[in-house]
């Protein structure tokens, strides 16, 4: 394989994590390990949270990466790993997106509670003003 | 005119807020660096989702996701609010959450609900004041934007939009342009209008695993998300300049007022002086 490596881009929303030429790459696709020389079918995949195994072009320590999982895409020469930050599934964020409601609900309750005490506040200050107005009265 | 004493308190105090008005501007100065940087680093993504998700529908016409298709009647709309979860930084969500009170406005007199999502305190908190319908929010993001924070507050609102409980979706936030400028934009996030999607760079067939649709429902998500990220990533940047620009004409006032308050304290030592020297030329006198 002369002179054939694989451009990888790993990156995810909140940063670039890694960028290089390898000759070889295996990730955690959804469907079980792939594995990606140069010249690889264009693909596109989602992947699981786990391990990218790099092998840099030139030889020296392979590299290890951890992703949350997130999306993959294949191409002849350049493979880019757009990997999400936390760990996502339906259920996960299902169950993230009813605490965000519950959140919000109840922060409109304590809204409603404070827009009423402060109603009923009005109305002691206008009594207890009216209280005054009517001592005052009397006493003359 | 006010004792002497009185001036001497005023200085030192109009002195301890200078310090810690310069104090604050030095801290979001280097803040500042940082979250250009941050705004910066995630771009790349939002280039690489965009793309993907351009090439993946122009390549796959029979599938039209949720998000690009145009609603032609409007009953309910989203929008998004971004501002800090910090005040001291001048005119900034102000300006922002004027755009989108306008924007709400404008929908409630065609007899259009609003939802909104809040993002940030000041956000928050305005928008309770107001009795706006705020279905989910999140405040304390802190000095980055962490996705892990925003992903249920976000997914409440896309799935309104899937549901069809909302028909459109917009975004406020402050653009950042340069230090000295910040603007606040609203943008339309939902439906993804085709020019904003943008052509693909070059098509080719992939092989999708495991199908297509699936593929594009995470990759649609995301890029929305992304967007999302990204105006949070600028809003914070943004932040940081407007406070250190606030912070700067602040400190600045702070030494105008202290000039004055001295020239003031000095004039009023000379009088006192003067007039103790008088009282003793005309005792002396009087002897």
């Amino acid at each position: 394989m002369a002179a054939a490596t694989l451009h990888i881009d790993v990156v995810s929303a909140e940063e670039s994590i890694y960028s290089g030429e390898a000759e070889f790459v295996v990730l955690p696709g959804e469907a079980g390990e792939l594995g990606v020389y140069p010249r690889h079918t264009p693909l596109i995949t989602r992947i699981r949270a786990g391990a990218v195994r790099i092998k840099p072009a030139g030889g020296g320590e392979e590299d290890l990466i951890f992703v949350a999982g997130g999306l993959l895409e294949v191409q002849p020469t350049v493979v880019t790993v757009l990997a999400d930050t936390a760990i996502r599934g339906a259920d996960l964020d299902e169950a993230r997106a009813n605490e965000a409601l519950k959140k919000a609900e109840e922060a409109r309750g304590r809204a409603r509670d404070k827009q009423e005490v402060a109603a009923v506040e009005a109305e002691i200050a206008a009594l207890a003003a009216q209280l005054t107005a009517l001592r005052r009265f009397r006493q003359r | 005119m006010a004792s002497t004493k009185e001036i001497r308190v005023k200085i030192r105090s109009v002195e301890s807020t200078r310090k810690i008005t310069r104090a604050m501007q030095m801290v979001a100065a280097s803040k500042m660096r940082r979250s250009q940087e941050r705004m910066r680093a995630s771009r790349p993504y939002g280039e690489k989702i965009r793309n993907l998700a351009a090439h993946m529908s122009h390549s796959n016409p029979e599938y039209r996701h949720p998000f690009l298709i145009q609603r032609q009647s409007v009953k309910r709309i989203g929008i998004i609010v971004v501002s800090t979860d910090k005040g001291l930084c001048g005119g900034m969500n102000v300006n922002a959450l004027r755009l989108a009170l306008r924007e709400m406005r404008r929908w409630e007199t065609q007899g259009v609900e609003v939802e909104v999502c809040a993002i940030g305190g000041r956000a928050l908190g305005f928008m309770q004041r107001l009795g706006a319908n705020v279905v989910s929010y999140v405040t304390q993001l802190g000095d980055r934007p962490v996705m892990e924070m925003l992903l249920g507050a976000v997914k409440v609102i896309l799935d309104a939009y899937i549901d069809e409980r909302i028909d459109r979706l917009w975004i406020v936030y402050t653009r950042f342009v340069n230090t000295m400028k910040q603007e606040p934009v609203i943008e339309q996030l939902l439906p993804l209008a085709g020019e904003r999607l943008g052509a693909p760079e070059g098509l080719w067939d992939y092989i999708y695993e495991p199908e297509a649709q699936t593929v594009i429902d995470a990759a649609m998500t995301r890029y929305i998300e992304a967007l999302i990220h990204q105006a949070i990533a600028e809003n914070m940047a943004s932040e940081q300049a407007a406070r250190m620009v606030a912070m700067k004409a602040a400190s600045d006032n702070a030494g105008a007022l202290i000039d004055e308050l001295t020239l003031i304290y000095n004039k009023n030592r000379q009088a006192a002086i003067t007039r103790e020297i008088a009282e003793i030329v005309g005792g002396a006198a009087a002897v």
